[in-house]
Order: C-alpha cells, then structure tokens, then sequence
C-alpha cells in the first residue's frame, strides 16, 4: 500500500506549514510564495490517484485548519479576514472546511464588512450541514432586519434565506413578510427572492407565500416586478388570477425592468396571453390585408368587411405586442428570444415576421447562443419558410463552425428550400459534400436526399448527383448516398434500373455495412428489373455471408427469399445455402428470420396457408419513406425553453395552454383608479360616479352602472368648442369618455368601435382636451405672450371661482422682471392673482394658476398685466360650460330636482333633424341609456340638468332645467351648435 | 435557476465551484466530461446537455468551460448570456479570463458570484455596480490594503442599484472629462474564386469610453443613420428617440462599455478592400502540388491596409511547403496544417506574392478539395459602410468635455473560397 508513501507526504507538508505559520507572523508577503509552494506538494498528490488526494486532502485539511482556527480566534482584524479568505479558496476549490464552523461563526457580527460577507458567504455553505450552530447567527440577523441602512437589511435578508434550516421557517416568514412592506425598493426585491428560497425550502408555506406575491405583484417599482414574477413562476405558476389586475402595469413597466426580470416576465406573461386572449390565427390569410387597413385606413369604407369579420384583437393583446416590439434591438440575447418567442405564439401570424431580422443578428453572437437561436429557428422554418427566406445567405455553413451548428445550418437551408432557390441551395451543399468533417459530408448527402423528395422538380438532378458521388473517394460519402439514393429510389423505381445496375458494380468496393444493406434490399426489391444482375449478386454473398455485419446478413436473407420467389429456377440452391447458413448463425435475430423465410416460401405441410401469399407479403409495393425535418414536432414545446432545446419535458415546463375559443371575461383587468378627490375634472355636466361597466357588444362605449345612476362621462365639449377641439378630443387617448363626440367618431373612423372596446375603466371622466386661449399676443405685449385655459378643477383658493391656468412666455430678447397684475374691471371682480413673477428670462415660460368668480356670467373678466415696464390690458371670457361643476346624484334625486324645476326654469330644444343615419343611431343609443347630466354653477351653486330624450324616428329632445334662464338658453345653443357640427 | 457553477480548464480539472442553493456534489461533471470526450474537439460539445436529475448549460471561452448546473426548466439563453457575462466581468475585472488569473483572484471572483446571483437569478450585472461593491484590484491597493488592512468591499451600497440608471453610478468626478467613441466594423465576405462575392456584409459596433462627471446627458447623432439596417442597444439608449429621430441619446455607463452594434447589409454598399489572386493546384502523380497567391488592393477608399494576413488550412495530405514570399514571412504548422502568410502593410504598388512549391504524402491520393483562404486586415480610420459620427451633444453638465470619434474597419470572417459548379449542374443533361 502506499501508507508510507502518503506520511512521507505528510511530513513534509508539515514542514511547510510550520514554515508558513512562522512566516505569517513575520512577513505577509512571504505568505504568497510559499503556499504556491504548498500547492505544488498538493498539486503532486493530487497525481498519484484520485483516492488519495482525497484521502491526504482530509488530513491535510485537519492540519490547515488547525492554524486558521487560531487566526480567527486572533484579535487582529487582518488575521481574521487572510483567514476568511483562505477558507473561501477552500470553499472554491471544493474541499471541506466544514470543522471550522464554530470558529467562523463567531465574526458574523463584525464590523468589518469585507469579513462579514465572506463569513456570510460561509453560512450560507456549511449552515445546512451545521444546522445548530448556524442558530447562533440568526440572532445577528434578526437585528440586521430592522437597521436603519436598507442594504444592511437587504443584506440579512438575503442570507437569513439562504440558510437551509428548517427550524427557522417562521423567523424566515416574518421577516420576509416585513421585507414585503418595507419603504426601499431594493428590500422588496430581495424579499421576492427570499420567497422562492423559503418555497423551496418548506412547500407547506405555500399558501401564506401567495399572499406575500399577490402583495408584491402590486407593485409598481420596476426593481421589483422581475423578481416577483420569478417567485410567481416558481411558487403558484397556476394562480394566473393574481396577474389580471397587474397585467397592464406590468407590460407598460416592461421597458424599463432589468434584462433578466424581462425575460421572467415576458415568458409569464406569453402564458398568460394564451389564456385570456382568442386566437388572432382563425381568419386566415386573406384576413391579414384587411385587417391592416381596418387598422390604419380608417376614411376607408370597409364597414360591411369588418363587420363581417368578428375577430378584433383585445386592446390588452394589442398592447402586450406593441410594449415587447422595442426589446428586439436589446442587446441581451435571452431578451430578444424571448420577445421573438412572444410573437410567434401570440401574433397574428403576418406579424410575426418582424422578429426576423432580431434573430438573424443574435446568429453573430457566440457560439451557444448561435446553437439555441439556429434551434428554434429550425423549428419556426418548417412552418413559416417566408420568414427566413431572405436571410438564406445567413445560414451558409462556414469552415470554421463547430459540427453541431453546421448540422442545425443545414437542416434550415433544408428547410427553406424551394422550387426558386433549390439550385442555389444545392450548389452550396456540393461544397459541404467535400467537406474535410466526414460526418457533416454525410449530413449533407442526406440534405439533398430530402431536397430532392420535398421538391420534385429536382429528384432527377439529385438523385444523378448523388450517383456521381458513388465514386467518390471517401467511404462515409459513398455509403451515405447510397442509403439515401435507396430511399429516393423507392420513390420512383420505373426510370432507374441504370443506376440500381450502377450501384450493384459498385457492391464489391463498398464496405460499410450499411450501404451494403441497402443496395442488397434495392436489388431484392427490384429484382425482377434487373434479373441477370441479382443472382449475380446473391451468389457473391454466397460465398462471403459468414463474414458480414448482422444487417447485412439480415438484407442478404431477403433478397435470396425475394429471388426464389421470383426466379427459383437458377437461385433455389443459392437461397438454400443462405437459409443454411442462417439456421446456424450465432445472431438469433438472424436465426429467427431465417426460420420464418424458409416457412413462408418453401411449401411443406406444415407451413399452410400462408406460404400462399408469400409473394403478396415479401413484394407488396412499400410505401416510400418520408424524409422529415428532425423538427417537425419540436413545435409542441414553447420555443426558446430548455424542453424546446433538448426535446424533452424538463422537469416544471409549464405548457403554453390552446387559446381559448371564447375569450374569458376581459374586465377582471380593468383597475380601479381611485382618484383623489381634488383632482376631479370638471367636464360640463357630468356624472361622477364610480361604476362597473359593461359594454354593449355593438356599441361598446354605451355605459350602464349598477346603482342606476345613469352616467355618461364627460360631455367635456361645451358649446362653444370649435371643430379642433373635437380632433384633438379623438386623439387623446381616454377619450371612451366623451359621447358628445363620440358620435362624430363614429361616422369618421371605423377604428373607433375597435378603440372604444378597450375595456379601460373609466370612472372618473379625464381632462377633456385642453383648448387653450390667448391672452395677449407678443406682438402687442412687447415680447409676452400669455395663454389661459381652463383646467376644470375645483378652484383652490375658492370654492366659487373657476380655475384658470396662464402660461407666459418671454419672446423677446431679454428678460422680463416683475410680471403680476394690475387693475382690473369691474373693480369688484374677485379675483385671485398670481404671486409676482421676479424674472422671466428670454425663451423661458412659466405656468400659474389664478382664480376668477365669474359670478355666473360669461361677461368678460378685464384685468391688467403687468411687467415692470410696461401694462397690458387683457380680459378671459368663460364660455358657459366653464361655469359648471358636475354634481353627482342619484336618479331618484335627479327626478325629484327636476320636478321642482319646472315651467319658466324649462328651456328645451328638439334636434337631429338632418343627421345621418350614422350620427343618430350612435347619439340615440347615448341618449337611450345615458340621457342625464347633472352639475352646478360654480358660483352660486344652482342646479343645473340637462335631459336629452330620443323622441320618435329622427328626434331627439333636449330639455334643461336651471333657474338661471339665461344661462340655461346659452348653453342649449351651444350644445346645438356643437351637435351641429357633425 | 441557475444552481451551481463549475468552471473546468481545458484538461477537464474542476478549478472552482459555486453553489447558488443546495450543493450539488461535482460528480454531476462526469456527464460533461462523458460528452467532451465524445466530442474530441471543446467547440463541439453540446452547450445543452441532460443527465438524470440535471441539466448542464456550458459556454467554452478563452480554453475554459462554464458548466452551470440546472434543475428546472429555464430559457437556456438565460443561462448561456449570464454565464458569457460572468467571464465578461472576469475579464473586466482582471484584464484577462484565465486558469490562472481566477485562481490568483478567487475571492474578489467568488465575492464577484454571490452579487450576481441571488439564488440562481441575476441580482447585479452591471460592471458600474459590481465595481462599486467590489473593487478590481490593482497593485496600488493590493499594496494599499496590506498595509492598512482595508478592503476591496465597497462600503456602501451602489446608487445604481436602487435608481432608476442601474447601470451608472453616482457622483463621478474626473478633472479631465473626456467622451471617446470607437466605431468599429467587420466585414464578414464569402468570395469566390473569381473576386465574385458570394455574401457580404457588415458588422459595426460602437465601442464608448466615457470619463465624465456628473450625471451627463449624450446626444450621438450620425451623418447618414439610414445605413443601419439593424440595431441593437445597451440598455441606456432610449429607443423612442431612435424610432423618432434616429439619434442616440442616453445616460452613459462610466467607463467603457458598448453602445450598440449594427448591420449594414445591402451588398451593393459592401465594399470589399482587396482582392486575391489564388492558385492552388495538385498534381497526379509525383505527390506535390503548387501555390501561388497575390494580394492586392481593391476598394479601400484611399486608405492603407494594414495588418493583412492570409491563412489557409490545408487539406491532411499536404506535408511541407517550400516557398517565397516577396513581402512578409510565412509559417507552416505541420501538426494542424494550417499556412499562415502574415503580409503586415498593403503596398498598393509592389503587390505581395507567395508562391512556391507543396509536398504530398507518398502514396495519398490528390486532395480533392481546395483549401479556402481566410484573410485578415485592418484599415484605420474608416468606417468600410461610410458611416459618419455627425455631432456629440452633452446636456444636463456645464463643462465642456472632450470629444473623440475613432473608426477602424477589420476582417471578420472573411473567406475566399473555391466552389466547382460543376457537379449538380453538369449532370442534369445525363440521363
């Protein structure tokens, strides 16, 4: 044994050790050289034979230890943290520093930093085996949980989790649950790891887990979304439910998350989607046009067409395409995958092809990368060879690729070709052919093989290639041609019994045995169409059958039982000495074929009815073999997943569910936005009033609520609006709140039902489109400008006034100082002023905001503006919808108000008489449903309601109850004008 | 995800292990190394492989191999990019990714694995970040640190981290702020024996240095941005600006790092700078055979080219060779058969030339395939597609910085290659 051999060893690694211990105290630089010098001892043990290293490795480490155990027990800092280190080389390198655990144990607490990661670094290896001794540390922790600085909280956290010990789950679940709430966002984030880590370690938390998700998910800081999502795919992938609400915020985050959480979360969310949306595919492709142009045209009158076509993309699925769009050009690959994977499930199927050229270019990365990518294109071109088409250039195999790109390189150009780039693909694969790599060489001889079966214009010019290359020098070359020659030949034999004779002279040279076997089986086959050769060729194997391969045996077997069929006059002794030979032959598979040949052709009576048929069994025409991509079925795992990749279920694949036939509810998305109050938007006339939506399938912006308050948002336009206040209405993106110009959306775009249906909760109207006014142009206040508008919020200096909203602007070339407000007329208009401007320098402009009781009147508010040098007279006149509040109230009260309004308060107006079939139907269906406005005038507070009743066929009235007459008459007429307008 | 880490050297030692989540005992390599045997060369090992319990992810990279061990599904691009940043940063870190360099390092490397992954998932990848928590070494503050103790730990935690820039951090001060910009392109070319191109384009990337303090706010915006015909970005470039009006404008990382890579790939603008003149001939009988290459310059807009070197893997048979080069010197390995003819500076009026004699194998039969040539080169101060840094504007800081922009155009993969087009297409006559 080498015992003797091994203390020798010891010995002297002894030495070196006290050496080195005495060296530590003197000199620390020293250190260095010498324990590269004991490394060499190790590194020459470690020669001698795996056992033992190991074995001098634990003695050895016992004696190492010794003395690390004393540095850490030194009161020197420095002492401390080589000793740490050294144990982490240990750690590193695999050995076990496991004894040292008490030892280490002790500094978790210190204050130097690098010291403490480096002992956290050892907990989190050794606590699991050291379980009770890992408890003395998790007081530390405990307390690093609640320090004032988030990284330290962080910190322990993060290793508190990682601790594998059972005992401390619940320590564990506080603290992470405390993590969840904590102000830094950096905390959160880490508590979401700290959950899958507690997942993992005790599966019955699960559910206590889930709230802390549900809880998380919720939130909006991007550093969190990734790793929450994370913690969701591993701990309740199934409770997709928790995802409605937090669906969108997660696809408008997305851009802005961390590369890795990004590919967490659109992986998650390409489940999701397939979940909740119908499938964009159904149409087909004579859809895809007319989908564009529903899409984009909208003056286009292709009513009837998209009416006929039920199948409009969910505003969510729309959304989740167009937020991932921008992640193709990022630069992490496994971004990019991921997106191009999102499409190719989730879009409409003329859409997909924008991922293209993302993922041609991931082909210029590294090699692995180029592996998985050239693997899901592989899969993606069998379905879809238009998208690659293009790019056919970029999958040319070069010299320098490893074997297994190059073999994936060419299953794509195999599947890309076509009748129109065939010949170029060929071309390229007869240089692949002379390839130095043999067995690449060979994968391209089958390349064309499938070529030539897919396309039939080439078979002919394949199958000649291939027999051009039976003279080839090179033996794999040969045998792979005439593998696949045979598999072409059977295609069509009729028109090729040259190249079986062809191949048959070359039967003596060939060697490898499966090429042999294959001419055998094309010969037998074939056998009545070259009926001088095949005898031939049977007595030739006659004479050589003890010294072939089994398969060749198994081939020659058939061809002699082929030949008695056919031609027993000049085989059937040749067939017996084969049958023979088998009986005896130490393969039993070829035993056994034996037997069975010689009881179905040689009639005995024992051998019955079925040698019959023997001829209709041995020489039923075959059905050609289908050569098929090594992809076909790679498709029925989600592209760009490790299953995908190695073709094989992996352990917790999730699969990507059907799209479902009937979309599930698309409100469960919807989020209720709680608006504080201050900001309500004071549209003219309107309802606020939180309600659940529903929509009508026709007409998706018609709106009822639960407790039967009707509503209608925002009839944001008073009357006085001109026609550009209606554009910009239908651009702004909310504006599913306006029915007033809803109606006139209605005959200019289709798009808009398509908008309309994006089921966004709209509780709170929006800020209607901002007209803004001029208050004085720069030509006449010398280089000011100023602007108002009315913001339609409640005032804040006082409740009767309106808000207004002035941005000046300094167009001239130098600064203006001193910028407030003069006199005003009326003297007695109450007014709220701005707080003095000091200087507004050249360029710059400046928003305030002022108060104006108007008192009810659309009489102008004249008032001064001044600067330093100079006064300019300015006045704002409201129109009548800015004198207004809604007010919100319920039917009851709203019929009960009205009654009391009655007579000398009604002004009513019927209308709609010149309206196209189009306006009114959309107006009529607003007025079924949502005919009530309610609001207040701002100064005085009087009531005001406007009823608008659909009357019979054409008409519609239009009733206001106020007591303010007057006011009552000037808004009916700008509503009018507004309808007018149309 | 990712569980455990190995990185094993070119002979198949396991070198260093990294355990994420429960440790999992090194025997789980031995499939790996049941494969690289398989596989003779390292460039040929699957990166994906499958044993019983496991999966193993691997990239093979500057003679080392990354063997991530995982246990559940995950996207292996996932794992394949993190795994090639991790070497990223070694070589960020350490200036070089080696056996022995990771070795000397291991616990600034093992401190550099436990913040970027917090139980297998990335937590911090950001070389700005990394540097903050921990510093690179260097010999001022390796001696520094012997002598008083400190550490390479950052104390506190990277503002980058927590702010909505991850990849910058906070409070950057230089005296001299400087902005260099590298745009460098590669043209990746099949030619054939003719001159003809088979296949052309071009690969750029924009490599930045960026010194400057504060928070500063780049604008780069290019003379004729319509060349680029993809793009892709670090993640500090906002993409809405440039959809809009294709210009670059970002927050930079500090230091060095790459803005974007690009394509240029309509043939028409590819130009190819020189050409080669090749004949390579073998003889049926007497076992040897003849080269002779020219080199010379074809469209190089003016410009010198430099740094030409041809190399040309020679098919099995051929044993020595006996040449002269008129520029240059030429070497033969006879182990991997590979020529390599390194020419240095283009002379457009004494065109390079190597010719000579090559010796067969006694008995082998004539090589049936003709050796492609790969060429290299490089030529300084253009860009080969012609794009054009138009202007750097920097917001959001008063100094004025310096600014540069560089261009160099190299070799990719550049092959000349001999197709004989006659097998298929002459036999389509036949009957």
């Amino acid at each position: 044994m080498d015992g003797g051999f091994s203390s020798l060893r010891l010995e002297a690694v002894g030495a070196v050790r006290t050496a080195l211990v005495s060296a530590e105290n003197l000199q620390l630089t020293l250190k260095t050289e010498l324990s590269q010098e004991e490394q060499a001892l190790t590194h020459t043990s470690a020669n001698s034979g795996p056992e033992e290293t190991h074995r001098t490795g634990g003695i050895f480490s016992v004696l190492r230890n010794e003395d690390l155990k004393e540095m850490l027990e030194s009161s020197k800092e420095s002492l401390k943290l080589e000793a740490m280190k050294r144990i982490v080389g240990l750690i590193a390198k695999g050995k076990n520093a496991s004894e040292l655990f008490p030892a280490v144990v002790k500094n978790v607490a210190s204050k130097n930093i690098e010291l403490k990661k480096l002992v956290y670094v050892y907990l989190v290896r050794y606590a699991e085996e050291q379980q009770d001794l890992a408890l003395l540390s998790i007081s530390t922790f405990q307390r690093a949980l609640k320090d004032p600085n988030q990284l330290i909280r962080a910190s322990a956290l993060r290793v508190l989790s990682s601790i594998r010990v059972p005992i401390i789950v619940p320590i564990m679940m506080l603290a992470i649950k405390e993590a969840a709430t904590d102000l830094s966002p950096y905390v959160r984030k880490t508590s979401a790891h700290a959950i899958q880590k507690l997942y993992s370690l005790d599966p019955e938390q699960k559910e206590q887990l889930i709230e802390v998700i549900e809880k998380l998910l919720k939130d909006k800081s991007t550093l969190v979304a990734g790793s929450v999502v994370m913690a969701f795919e591993e701990v309740c992938p199934d409770r997709i439910d928790l995802i409605h609400k937090n669906y969108r915020k997660l696809c408008n985050l997305l851009v802005d998350v961390e590369e890795w959480g990004q590919v967490v979360i659109i992986s998650m969310l390409t489940r999701y989607a397939r979940t909740q949306f119908t499938s964009p595919w159904k149409e087909g492709a004579t859809f895809d046009e007319n989908n564009e142009k529903a899409f984009y045209d909208s003056e286009e009158e292709k009513k009837d067409q998209v009416e006929a076509k039920p199948y409009v993309m969910d505003p969510d699925h729309r959304l989740l395409l167009r937020n991932t769009k921008p992640l193709l050009q990022s630069r992490n690959t496994a971004v990019v995958m991921s997106v191009a994977q999102l499409y190719w499930h989730l879009a409409p199927k003329h859409e997909v092809s924008v991922v293209t050229k993302s993922l041609v270019r991931l082909l210029r990365s590294h090699r692995e990368v180029q592996y998985i990518v050239l693997q899901n294109i592989a899969t993606m071109s069998i379905q879809r060879k238009g998208m690659f088409e293009p790019y056919m250039k970029s999958f040319y195999v070069r010299s320098t690729d490893a074997t297994h790109i190059k073999t994936l390189k060419l299953e794509i150009l195999t599947n890309l070709a076509n009748e129109a780039n065939i010949s170029t693909i060929l071309r390229e694969f007869q240089t692949y052919v002379k390839s130095q790599d043999k067995a690449f060489a060979a994968a391209t001889i089958q390349a064309i093989g499938r070529c030539a079966t897919n396309i039939s214009e080439v078979t002919d010019t394949c199958l000649n290639g291939l027999v051009l290359l039976l003279s080839n020098r090179d033996e794999t070359v040969v045998a792979e041609s005439v593998v696949v020659i045979k598999k072409l030949l059977q295609m069509q034999p009729t028109q090729h019994c040259e190249i079986i004779k062809h191949m048959a002279k070359l039967f003596d040279n060939i060697t490898v045995s499966m090429a042999r076997a294959s001419i055998l089986w094309l010969i037998g086959e074939y056998c009545e169409r070259v009926p001088k050769i095949a005898p031939d060729v049977l007595r030739k194997m006659a004479k050589s059958f003890t010294a072939e391969e089994d398969i060749v045996k198994l081939q020659t077997v058939n061809l002699a039982a082929k030949l008695y069929l056919t031609n027993s006059k000049q085989t059937k002794l040749l067939t017996q000495y084969i049958l023979n030979l088998g009986k005896y032959d130490q393969n039993y598979d070829i035993r056994d074929r034996t037997r069975f040949i010689r009881q179905l052709i040689v009639p005995n009576e024992k051998s019955g009815a079925l040698s019959k048929y023997a001829r209709r069994i041995l020489l039923a025409p075959k059905p050609a073999p289908v050569l098929e991509s090594a992809f076909k079925d790679r498709d029925r795992f989600q592209l760009g997943t490790l299953s995908h990749s190695l073709n094989i279920k992996a352990t917790g694949y999730l699969e990507l569910s059907d799209w479902p036939a009937v979309a599930p509810d698309q409100s469960v998305r919807n989020v209720e936005v709680i608006e504080p109050v201050g900001s309500l938007p004071s549209l003219l006339l309107t309802y606020s009033v939180a309600v659940v939506h529903t929509y009508s399938d026709e007409f998706p912006f018609v709106c009822k609520s639960s407790d039967q308050t009707w509503t209608v948002f925002g009839f944001s336009e008073s009357g006085s609006e001109d026609e550009s206040d209606e554009k910009s209405s239908e651009e702004s993106d909310k504006s599913s709140s306006e029915s007033e110009s809803e109606q006139k959306k209605k005959k200019k775009t289709k798009k808009a039902p398509q908008k309309k249906a994006k089921p966004t909760t709209v509780n709170i109207p929006t800020f209607g489109p901002v007209k803004s006014h001029e208050l004085l142009h720069h030509m006449t206040g010398k280089g000011l400008s100023a602007r108002y508008h009315f913001p339609r919020q409640p005032c804040l200096y006082q409740p009767n006034m309106v808000a207004v909203q002035v941005t000046l602007t300094n167009g001239s070339d130098h600064s203006l100082e001193e910028i407030h407000i003069g006199d005003r007329s009326p003297a007695s208009l109450n007014l709220h002023c701005f707080n003095t401007i000091e200087r507004l320098e050249p360029e710059a402009s400046v928003t305030v905001s002022m108060g104006i009781d108007f008192s009810d009147s659309t009489q102008a508010a004249n008032f001064q503006l001044c600067t330093k040098d100079d006064q300019f007279s300015v006045s704002i006149q409201p129109a009548v919808g800015e004198l207004l509040m809604p007010s919100s109230m319920t039917e009851q009260d709203f019929c009960k108000e009205q009654g009391k309004l009655l007579g000398m308060n009604e002004t009513s107006l019927s209308l709609l008489q010149r309206w196209s079939h189009w306006q009114f139907m959309a107006f009529t269906h607003v007025l079924l449903f949502a005919s009530r406005f309610a609001g207040r005038t701002v100064s005085s507070g009087a009531l005001v309601l406007v009823t608008a009743e659909s009357r019979e066929s054409s008409t519609a009235l239009l009733t206001i109850n106020t007591d303010k007459s007057i006011m009552a008459s000037m808004l009916l007429r700008d509503l009018k004008q507004a309808l007018a307008q149309a | 995800m990712i569980n455990s880490l190995f990185l094993i050297n070119h002979s198949g030692d396991i070198f260093l292990e990294k355990h994420w989540k429960s440790v999992i005992s090194r025997s789980v390599c031995d499939y790996f190394f049941e494969a690289k045997e398989k596989a003779v060369e390292p460039e040929n090992v699957p990166p994906v492989l499958q044993t019983p319990h496991h999966y193993l992810i691997s990239i093979y990279r500057d003679k080392l191999f990354f063997l991530s061990v995982i246990q559940t599904e995950v996207p292996p691009l996932f794992v394949i990019e993190f795994l090639h940043r991790v070497a990223e940063m070694f070589q960020d870190y350490f200036g070089e990714c080696s056996e022995m360099v990771i070795k000397d390092n291991v616990v600034i490397v093992y401190e550099l694995l436990e913040e970027m992954l917090d139980n297998g998932f990335p937590l911090a990848t950001e070389s700005n970040v990394l540097k903050e928590m921990i510093r690179p070494p260097t010999i001022l503050r390796s001696v520094v640190n012997t002598l008083t103790g400190s550490s390479n730990v950052g104390e506190t935690l990277p503002t980058g981290q927590l702010s909505t820039i991850p990849w910058r951090r906070a409070g950057v001060k230089y005296t001299n702020n400087e902005a260099y910009f590298d745009v460098i392109e590669e043209i990746d070319a099949i030619l054939d024996k003719s001159g003809t191109t088979v296949f052309a384009e071009i690969q750029g990337v924009i490599e930045a240095c960026v010194k400057l303090s504060g928070m500063p706010d780049l604008t780069l915006s290019f003379m004729n941005p319509r060349l680029l015909d993809d793009v892709s970005f670090h993640p500090c470039v906002r993409f809405k600006r440039w959809e809009s009006e294709r210009v670059l404008s970002f927050i930079p990382p500090d230091g060095n790092f790459t803005l974007m890579t690009y394509h240029v790939s309509a043939q028409n603008l590819v130009a190819i700078p020189v050409y080669v003149k090749q004949n390579i001939s073998f003889f049926e009988s007497g076992s040897c055979g003849r080269l002779d290459l020219t080199v010379g310059p074809k469209q190089t807009m003016g410009k010198t080219v430099e740094g030409m070197m041809i190399t040309v893997h020679m098919p099995k048979a051929v044993l020595s060779a006996n040449l002269t080069a008129t520029q240059g010197t030429y070497t033969y390995d006879l182990a991997t058969k590979v020529l390599v003819w390194d020419i240095g500076k283009l002379n457009p009026q004494k065109l390079p030339n190597l010719r000579g004699s090559l010796s067969l194998q006694s008995g082998a039969p004539k090589p049936e395939e003709n050796p492609s040539l790969n060429i290299d080169l490089k030529i300084q101060q253009l860009a080969i597609s012609g794009l054009k840094v138009n202007r750097l504007d920097m917001y959001g800081e008063k100094y004025k910085p310096f600014k540069g922009v560089k261009y160099v155009t190299k070799a990719g993969k550049f092959q000349v290659i001999r197709h004989d087009w006659t097998v298929f297409l002459a036999c389509k006559g036949k009957p």
